[in-house]
């Protein structure tokens, strides 16, 4: 195996550089954006590490992190917030009544394709899955319109279990493992490009699900107040000891509590992200890894060698969402909200997509570096953008109108230079900052 | 001097040589093989003179111009025409369309050549509305002739045309060949198929590692007993 | 009798007319992916961005046009600045090509190297397109609305329920089948047509037999902008413009390209329909149609309607599942991905 030599001093150098750029924004904007854009880069270095493992290991083009990420949201709703009795009461019975239907349905399929193989197997399979969609929906329908009826303002769905949200995380890793699994079934037989489409498809599904199920997400109402692992900034500022430590550091005791509880979520992460970090070290670096690694590139002569390749390819697909999963249960930790509307596949998906190819598929340290870059330069890049604009605006003479319409426009320069970076990296660095360790072959 | 002549080939695929001072020629109206056992080079030297390998030594004439700095485009407008050994029929393209796009680079009137083709392969003209992937593996082969014909070339070069298909289609499909020679075209082929090849071949060349083994007429190598005995099964 | 030529009706209204006009939208678009696909070899993240750049340089020229007082008359003015708009696009998709994917061209890049390229040309036509014109949403349709007005139909016809005939469906459908008819014209009888499809079947020999890959990707890249534009102008004509919508419509257009066959033309046009039909007939609501050939007794509660309308890009994947689960080619067999 051959290593690449530069990236013995490249990797802490960058690492540092990336350090040095989040200090400085510290010392010239202040130390609470600081906290909140490492925070959010420790979210994106996890999802871009979850991606990873899935096109660095295995060639897997998701383009569905979006969906996974969602889920992962979703759960920390359903785990953390309060239940809602006189929900559970009004439509307890017909939610069970319609997944007794779900049951029945799906039992009733399999049994008759167990059963009988003979002509119309496909549309006496779609008959009963049509039949048992509306018995579904008889029992359903009522059951939900009667939840969402329960205090819709602010409540109109069945809440949470009430659960500490730090469970939810692993619970977020679940539903996207799942959804994964499920995918993966239907997708990963197929070859590239079509996962490609199936997974945008499906996370577009998952979104929609979330928005119109009101009964069970609240939809495009949103989930706010969700119960943080950390004590919140006004009980802070409240406590007297807190106030002695702000005078002490002589901050403002407001200033003092928001850099408390983001620094506690900044080590909250770290935890997390190490952990993580470790864990896909260590496979990497196994036989399973090496083993997923010669089936990337060499499909051909891995499958000769009697390897399974689309059960290793579920495998990587399951763990790498299930990693986007808990990233996006940590985002809505983070929010304290869920708002569905606000997951757009070009931030979600795409931008993370930047992340992992400017950051070095296939390397773990350089997708967790890639999360950091691309972030700071997308949260950096607006305020820069409004300024240029501005600049722009006051240099050369300009209508209002035309003034107005550049100075909303400077919100758009920073997709122009995502795409800009991210064709640049492939086109000249295509092995991206860090690139991976052993002699293989890099984006072609 | 010979029509078209490959000489001194030396060369591979970036990696070891497989051609080593490898020699083929061959002259208008006639048929030259190459033979020899797996791993021999033949293809390696049809793609040799055919410019799809760089040689790192050694020249290939056609006429009196030397062509070893072409590529396979300009070899085709300079006369040559190829036949692959695998993928060469557009499946999806009818059989006349095929022909049509052998005579891509043609500006001037080609129904006449296209007239020919017909006459030469009667098969290929009640199937011209119809795509080539439909068609059997021996009309199939007819058609990529057909196809390389379109460009009136001076040489046709095949590449195991008969591979996959049946002992009668076989001899068939040499028979066919055997009339293209006939027009005046020189005919450089790979064969498996030894024996058969040598047949019909005015000129027979037998590849070793590389490197010309035995080189004679095609009735002379079929006789000579030790080309028998290593390349023929006896 | 009556009560079933209201239902049907009501039939036509809202479900056949509007399905027909946007299939053909679809079926515009998913013909540019399939062709790009044939070509390429590629599926282009960046196609529907196209749409929404043409688009957009269309809407721009139709306030431009109607600021000088040129128009159309009845038709809309954005028919008139439609072929500029598909020449800004086929010349962004050229200066597209050139830059970004001859490069992988050349080296012979795996197609996922393309596709991930096409991400980062979406992010930058995405850009343009909002700095120029904004996000929100735009109606640019101008000139006679309606071809058949409810009312008028009710006159004439004397039934309860009324068709209405808007322009823009009747404009999408009439240049949908121009359009198609010339492609297919083009690709089955033109020279450079033939060496289109060649080229898409068998590179090597298309190579060998003298056509030039350059001029058949740029060919490419000239129809697939112009159909993108046209499919794009007559959608936001039909509903409206907004950037956003425009990405998502690339969901429906993979799924027509699939479902048809990917690398298939015919497939394309056929999958659009069967996207457009499926998606328009499984989230409308069925109660006004059933309230005409029910008795009243009978009527179910609610809207009668399959899935919540906000379903509907759910609705063209689970088709695209639906078909490669049963047939993983597509209906016209294309080439397997």
């Amino acid at each position: 195996m051959r290593t690449v030599q530069t990236s013995d001093y490249r990797m802490p150098l960058l690492y540092a550089a990336m350090a040095l750029a989040l200090i400085m924004v510290g010392f010239f904007q202040s130390w609470t954006v600081a906290l909140a854009i490492f925070n959010l880069c420790m979210i994106s270095a996890i999802m871009a590490l979850g991606v990873n493992i899935q096109w660095g290991y295995a060639g897997l083009f998701n383009v569905g992190i979006m969906g996974f990420a969602a889920l992962g949201g979703v759960a920390a709703v359903l785990v953390s917030m309060p239940p809602v009795p006189e929900a559970w009461a009004v439509g307890w019975q017909g939610l069970a009544l319609a997944a007794l239907m779900l049951l029945l349905t799906i039992a009733a399929a399999i049994m008759l394709r167990r059963s009988y193989k003979g002509r119309g197997r496909n549309l006496l399979t779609a008959v009963i899955i049509i039949a048992g969609y509306f018995a579904i929906r008889y029992f359903a329908d009522p059951a939900t319109d009667a939840i969402e009826a329960v205090n819709p303002t602010s409540e109109g769905y069945l809440g949470g279990l009430g659960m500490p949200i730090i469970l939810s995380w692993m619970v977020g890793g679940l539903f996207a493992a799942g959804a994964a699994y499920l995918i993966g079934r239907v997708a990963l037989g197929l070859r590239s490009d079509y996962l490609a489409i199936a997974t945008l498809g499906i996370s577009e599904i998952i979104l929609s699900i979330l928005k119109n199920e009101n009964w069970l997400t609240r939809g495009v109402k949103n989930v706010t107040g969700i119960p943080r692992p950390l004590p919140n900034e006004l009980a802070l500022q409240r406590s007297e000891w807190f106030a002695d430590l702000a005078v002490r550091f002589d901050v403002p005791v407001t200033v003092m509590s928001s850099i408390a509880v983001r620094g506690g979520f900044a080590i909250i992460f770290i935890i997390v992200l190490v952990l993580i970090m470790i864990l896909c070290e260590r496979a990497l670096n196994s036989p399973w890894g090496r083993m997923m690694r010669a089936i990337r590139d060499n499909r051909d002569s891995a499958a000769a060698m009697g390897k399974d390749i689309t059960g290793r390819h579920l495998q990587v697909f399951v763990l790498g969402s299930a990693v986007v999963g808990i990233a996006g249960a940590m985002l809505v930790t983070l929010d304290g909200q869920f708002t569905p509307t606000t997951y757009i596949p070009l931030r979600y998906t795409f931008l993370i997509w930047v992340m992992v190819i400017v950051g070095g598929s296939g390397n773990n340290f350089g997708a967790v570096l890639g999360g950091f870059v691309i972030w700071f330069v997308w949260v950096q890049a607006e305020p820069a953008g409004l300024w240029l604009m501005q600049m722009i605006t006051t240099t050369f003479e300009f209508g209002p109108a035309m003034r107005a319409h550049l100075v909303d426009s400077a919100a758009h320069l920073r997709m122009l230079l995502m795409g800009a970076i991210l064709l640049t990296v492939m086109r000249f660095s295509p092995r991206g900052l860090i690139p991976e360790k052993t002699a293989a072959k890099p984006l072609r | 001097m010979s029509f078209l002549i490959g000489e001194g080939m030396t060369g591979g695929y970036g990696g070891a040589d497989i051609l080593h001072d490898c020699t083929i020629s061959v002259e208008k109206g006639e048929v030259a093989v190459i033979v020899g056992p797996n791993g021999a080079g033949k293809s390696t030297a049809m793609k040799a003179i055919f410019g799809m390998l760089q040689m790192r030594e050694g020249v290939v004439r056609l006429g009196e111009r030397d062509i070893t700095g072409m590529t396979p485009q300009e070899r085709v407008r300079a006369g040559m025409g190829f036949v692959p050994q695998t993928g060469n029929v557009f499946r999806t393209l009818t059989v006349q369309e095929n022909l049509e796009m052998g005579a891509f680079i043609r500006d001037d009137d080609f129904s006449e050549t296209m007239e020919q083709v017909f006459s030469l392969f009667p098969v290929l003209a009640e199937k011209r509305r119809q795509p080539a992937g439909e068609l059997s593996g021996g009309q199939r082969q007819q058609v990529a002739v057909g196809r390389a014909l379109m460009t009136k070339p001076d040489v046709l070069m095949l590449d195991e045309p008969t591979a996959g298909v049946s002992p009668i289609v076989m001899d068939d499909l040499f028979d066919k060949i055997i009339d293209v020679a006939n027009t005046g075209i020189a005919i450089l082929m790979v064969e498996q198929n030894a024996r058969q090849a040598l047949a019909i071949a005015d000129k027979g060349y037998v590849l070793v590692q590389g490197r010309n083994r035995f080189t004679d007429t095609g009735e002379a190598l079929l006789a000579n007993p030790e080309v028998r005995r290593s390349f023929l099964g006896g | 009798m009556e009560d079933i030529l209201n239902a049907l009706v009501v039939l036509a209204n809202f479900v056949i007319i509007p399905s027909l006009a946007y299939g053909a939208q679809l079926a515009l678009g998913a013909l540019g992916v399939t062709l790009i696909y044939a070509v390429l070899r590629f599926a282009n993240f960046a196609h529907g961005d196209l749409m929404a750049f043409g688009t957009m340089t269309v809407i721009l020229l139709t306030w431009f046009f109607q600021a000088q007082g040129i128009g159309l008359g009845p038709l809309p003015t954005a028919l008139l600045a439609l072929p500029f708009g598909i020449i800004a696009a086929v010349l962004l998709a050229m200066g597209t090509d050139r830059v970004v994917y001859r490069f992988y061209r050349k080296k012979r890049s795996a197609p996922v190297t393309f596709v991930i390229a096409s991400v980062g040309v979406m992010f930058i036509y995405n850009a343009l397109t909002r700095i120029f014109i904004g996000t929100s949403d735009i109606r640019f349709e101008d000139g006679e609305r309606f071809i058949i007005r409810a009312g008028e139909f009710r006159e004439w016809t004397g039934l309860a329920e009324g068709l209405a005939l808007r322009s823009s469906q009747v404009h999408t459908l009439v240049i949908a089948v121009v359009v198609v008819i010339a492609l297919f014209w083009f690709l089955q009888k033109t020279r450079t047509g033939k060496a289109m499809r060649a080229y898409s079947d068998n590179e090597d020999l298309a190579l060998l037999s003298g056509i030039n890959p350059g001029r058949v990707v740029l060919i490419t890249w000239v129809i697939a902008a112009a159909l993108a534009t046209i499919a794009g102008t007559l959608y936001g004509l039909d509903k409206s413009f907004r950037p956003f919508n425009y990405f998502m419509l690339l969901l429906p257009i993979f799924a027509s390209a699939v479902v048809g066959g990917i690398g298939q033309p015919f497939g394309a046009i056929a999958g659009g329909f069967i996207v457009a039909f499926s998606e328009v007939s499984v989230t409308y609501a069925y109660r006004r149609f059933l309230s005409h050939i029910m008795p009243e007794e009978w009527m179910p509660d609610g809207l009668v309607q399959l899935l919540s309308t906000d379903y509907k890009f759910a609705v063209s994947f689970i088709i695209l599942v639906l078909v490669l689960l049963v047939r993983p080619n597509g209906i016209f067999k294309g080439r397997v991905i």
